[in-house]
């Protein structure tokens, strides 16, 4: 296996490595997330125009879309990590999928609770059955899921293997999600954004959606960051590393 | 109306609007607090399994410079 994985990335798979790395980077992130937040909510809230057809009401597109973006993206991350943690058994790998479903699942809850509040004025219901948000909803049963499976073990790594089956899984319901406004015929808003070709929304519109897509990246990668390390020093309790970090002064 | 009225009102949806933003910030405070309780209590019983460990092997340490034979009393 070593062979193929260059000697860096075999490094940062340590825990010790990994845990001073996260550290370094996650305070950058946060500020990073922070900035592009503010920027984001000032041409959200402020500069865009209202919608001809919505009125003000389209704002909650702003964090809605963002959110959205971010289940399934944090979704796609924990499986491809779980593969990783089931095929090749690193110890980070677990952690990485295990620490991102709980930030999914507030990603997904979000966008759950932010459409129901779009989905009020602009549909007249809080909530309709139709294959976006059902699909959506499934999406959030899933993140619960893997965490309820993770911590109905003693053995926490055993709870990360049960998990990870049930994450690997639960991708299918990803593509789902995506291409559910058009398999199906919804209440919901086909995608205003294209990535090929283009999108149906003007620039003020755009950017401060762009701008919020950039904060809530930024954001996961804090605080999966932050859940990283807290887990690696739970999990590797007994080692000298772990031992050093507990007994300086700040716990830095 | 002022601006800062307008700007609230939200055209009318302000009571739809500002409740979604609230609950995005609010979810994404709980998700950044509650990471941060756990490494408190990580590290405070990591802090409390050491002071165990090294307690027990000055016992271990005083027993042996007393006596040869083996502590009587098991540690706890």
């Amino acid at each position: 296996m070593s062979s193929w994985i260059p000697l860096w990335l075999h490094k940062l798979g340590s825990p010790p490595t990994f845990y001073r790395f996260a550290g370094t980077l996650r305070p950058w992130a946060m500020a990073m997330a922070l900035l592009f937040g503010a920027i984001a909510l000032y041409g959200g809230l402020v500069l865009a125009p209202a919608d001809y057809q919505q009125g003000d009401a389209y704002r909650i597109i702003f964090i809605h879309v963002p959110s959205a973006w971010m289940s399934m993206f944090i979704y796609a991350v924990m499986g491809v990590a779980a593969f990783i943690a089931l095929v090749w058994r690193i110890k980070l790998a677990e952690v990485v999928a295990m620490e991102s479903a709980p930030i999914g699942a507030a990603f997904t809850f979000i966008t759950l609770v932010t459409g129901s509040l779009w989905g009020k004025p602009m549909w007249g219901t809080w909530w309709t059955w139709d294959a976006r948000l059902t699909s959506e909803l499934v999406l959030l049963f899933l993140y619960l899921g893997v965490i309820g499976l993770y911590h109905a073990f003693e053995d926490r790594r055993q709870g990360a293997r049960a998990a990870a089956f049930l994450a690997i899984i639960g991708i299918i319901n990803v593509p789902i999600v995506h291409f559910s406004v058009n398999w199906w015929n919804t209440l919901h808003q086909g995608s205003t954004i294209n990535v090929f070709g283009q999108s149906k929304i003007s620039w003020d519109m755009l950017w401060p959606l762009l701008s919020m897509m950039l904060a809530t990246k930024f954001y996961y990668v804090a605080s999966l960051f932050r859940r990283v390390r807290t887990d690696l020093l739970a999990l590797e309790g007994g080692k000298d590393w772990v031992r050093k970090i507990a007994e300086s002064e700040a716990g830095q | 109306m002022n601006a800062l009225q307008t700007f609230f009102a939200m055209g009318g949806y302000g009571a739809y609007v500002w409740p979604a933003y609230a609950v995005f910030f609010i979810v994404l405070i709980v998700d950044n607090i509650a990471p941060r309780l756990r490494r408190r209590r990580v590290l405070r019983e990591l802090r409390a399994r050491i002071a165990r460990q090294s307690s027990r092997q000055d016992r271990v340490r005083q027993d042996r410079a007393n006596s040869n034979s083996i502590p009587t009393q098991p540690s706890p």
